[in-house]
């Protein structure tokens, strides 16, 4: 009885909300927002699959260690919150470079097991580092962007921070596609993910190569964190839950593609709020994500703009 | 310059804690090529590769009077040393032309443009084939991808590892005519590793035969040609 009540309940909800045309764009614009934090994080996450072959769970705990470093340098030095992160983004990227040399370097390149071990170890250190210094209780970290929506449909408003984490994600991939394509530091990068031994012979430093893909993948991540932080709380345990969505959304785009991440975080964002009010659950939308990662891994392995490698014997 | 542009002495090389080279000695002059034979197992490609420092070495190389032992793959490179290696030396995933620009990767001059069109003229199908994968490429394309990718470094030693390995015997004897015109024309010192024993000792000056980690002979390459035992062993007459 209590289960077919409480079911007619849900779908009693949802055909309520089915016909709700505001509250439904309400979700698309929070979807917007969301993926567009995921997609940052995402890219973070695609820099480093692309330099190195292997995914960096440690990723989400430099973003997180940055994102700290927002609070300490806006909420406690009260710098504006924007200046507070292009700092965040810096020392981040040097903790990175750090992290990088002193525990990633020792092994080689192309052994990926050991290494992604590794990047488990620094993710659970660099977790209670922070709870240590920073303790458990949440905090709240203000946006970059500023309060208020400019446009408004009853409830469903566009708010200027889901414009602002949108075009930060479309600025952000824009700058990464033209260093990767354009420079010769991209040329080293790509250069060291095709084939390691030739990148040697060609005369790249693989090892401070690497660094500065860790470097910059932190100062992204940061970023990332700092987008989808103002809208939930700080603690030290919040950037695990935003790394599975992103891990999600990078997979969906398929992990080298930085098009594919954006966009993967947009449809990720999207389904975790379009189907969260469908079915009202929202103990269920990290679910979501997980789904979404085994449907890609299931289907289409390559996810949906990942680059099958073509090589003739 | 006097003495030989390149002087190896006493090279050895392990991998692990198997020994590959047992002190080997060779040296190459100026403009000279040279050709390492040897059967399966004899340490032709650990020789080359000890040369960058791609293998854990111990002796002296000597490139130009300077010892290159003790230095990095990055740094041996940027003193002229581009190197071939055995099968696969190009970047599949990047396009023909990023492969031939990274080769150049540690050239500053402004030339670096005009040589990768002076190669696509050189090899036609490159230059059909710039924004082409290099991973697409069929072997002997990638073989000539390869090459070309290691001389973008203008290099003063080139460094062969098996460049025939795979190729249809017409295409191996115009790479080898190539290579000949490159060293006749811009004095690029070779060290080339060959099966092909006969091809590789018609067109190189000195040819030393690597048996079990040393060097068990040694000479201009005519002469080798002609001696009975390499003959036997090497050439197959």
């Amino acid at each position: 009885m209590v289960v077919v009540a409480s079911l007619l309940g849900i779908f009693d909800v949802s055909l309520d909300k089915l016909s709700n045309g505001e509250l439904w764009l309400a979700q698309f614009f929070r979807g917007l927002s969301d993926g567009a934090t995921y997609a940052s994080v995402a890219l973070a996450l695609v820099m480093i699959y692309k330099s190195t072959g292997f995914i960096n769970f440690a990723q989400g705990s430099l973003a997180l260690l940055g994102v700290y470093l927002v609070y300490v340098f806006s909420v406690e030095q009260g710098l504006p919150v924007a200046v507070a992160v292009l700092c965040a983004m810096v020392a981040s990227a040097v903790v990175a470079m750090f992290v990088e040399r002193v525990f990633i370097r020792p092994f080689p390149p192309d052994h990926v097991l050991p290494l992604v071990i590794v990047t488990l170890g620094l993710l659970l250190i660099i977790d209670s580092a922070v709870g240590i210094v920073w303790g458990f209780r949440t905090r709240s970290l203000p946006s970059m962007f500023p309060t208020g929506a400019p446009i408004e449909w009853g409830i469903a408003q566009l708010t200027w921070r889901t414009i602002g984490n949108l075009g930060t994600v479309f600025a952000v991939v824009g700058l990464l596609y033209l260093l990767l394509s354009r420079t010769k530091v991209g040329l080293a990068f790509r250069a060291v993910s095709s084939n390691l031994e030739s990148a040697r012979l060609v005369g790249i430093r693989v090892g401070p190569t690497l660094g500065f893909g860790w470097a910059l993948a932190a100062a992204i991540g940061t970023l990332g964190g700092a987008l989808v932080v103002p809208d939930l709380l700080l603690e030290p345990s919040i950037m695990l839950r935003v790394l599975i969505f992103s891990l999600a959304a990078a997979a969906l785009g398929g992990l080298d593609s930085l098009v594919g991440a954006v966009i993967g975080g947009l449809v990720v964002g999207l389904a975790r709020n379009l189907l969260v009010t469908f079915l009202d659950l929202s103990e269920l939308a990290l679910a979501t994500a997980v789904a979404v990662i085994l449907v890609v891994l299931l289907v289409r392995p390559t996810g949906l703009f990942g680059s099958t490698r073509v090589e003739r014997v | 310059m006097s003495g030989p542009y390149l002087e190896v002495q006493g090279l050895k090389a392990a991998y692990g804690n198997i020994q590959v080279l047992h002190g080997v000695d060779f040296s190459v002059a100026e403009g000279q090529i040279a050709v390492i034979l040897g059967a399966n197992g004899a340490g032709k490609t650990t020789t080359l590769r000890a040369l960058c420092a791609m293998v854990s070495t111990e002796g002296s190389i000597k490139l130009a009077g300077e010892e290159l032992a003790g230095h990095r793959t990055a740094d041996i490179v940027r003193r002229g040393v581009a190197h071939v290696p055995q099968g696969r030396g190009t970047f599949p995933d990047l396009s023909v032309e990023e492969n031939l620009l990274a080769g150049a990767f540690v050239r500053t001059d402004a030339e670096v443009q005009g040589d990768v069109q002076q190669w696509f003229e050189t090899f036609p199908v490159l230059g059909e084939r710039r924004n082409q994968s290099a991973g697409s490429l069929s072997g002997g394309e990638q073989q000539m991808l390869a090459i070309a990718r290691a001389l973008m470094l203008r290099p003063s030693l080139l460094l062969l590892d098996e460049p025939s390995l795979g190729l249809a015997p017409m295409i191996t004897r115009s790479l080898f005519e190539q290579l000949t015109a490159i060293n006749a024309d811009a004095g690029t010192t070779m060290l080339v590793v060959e099966q092909n024993a006969s091809l590789a000792l018609g067109v190189a000056d000195v040819a030393y035969v690597l048996e079990a980690g040393e060097v068990a002979l040694s000479g201009p390459a005519d002469e080798l040609a002609a001696d009975d035992n390499v003959r036997r062993a090497y050439l197959g007459y």
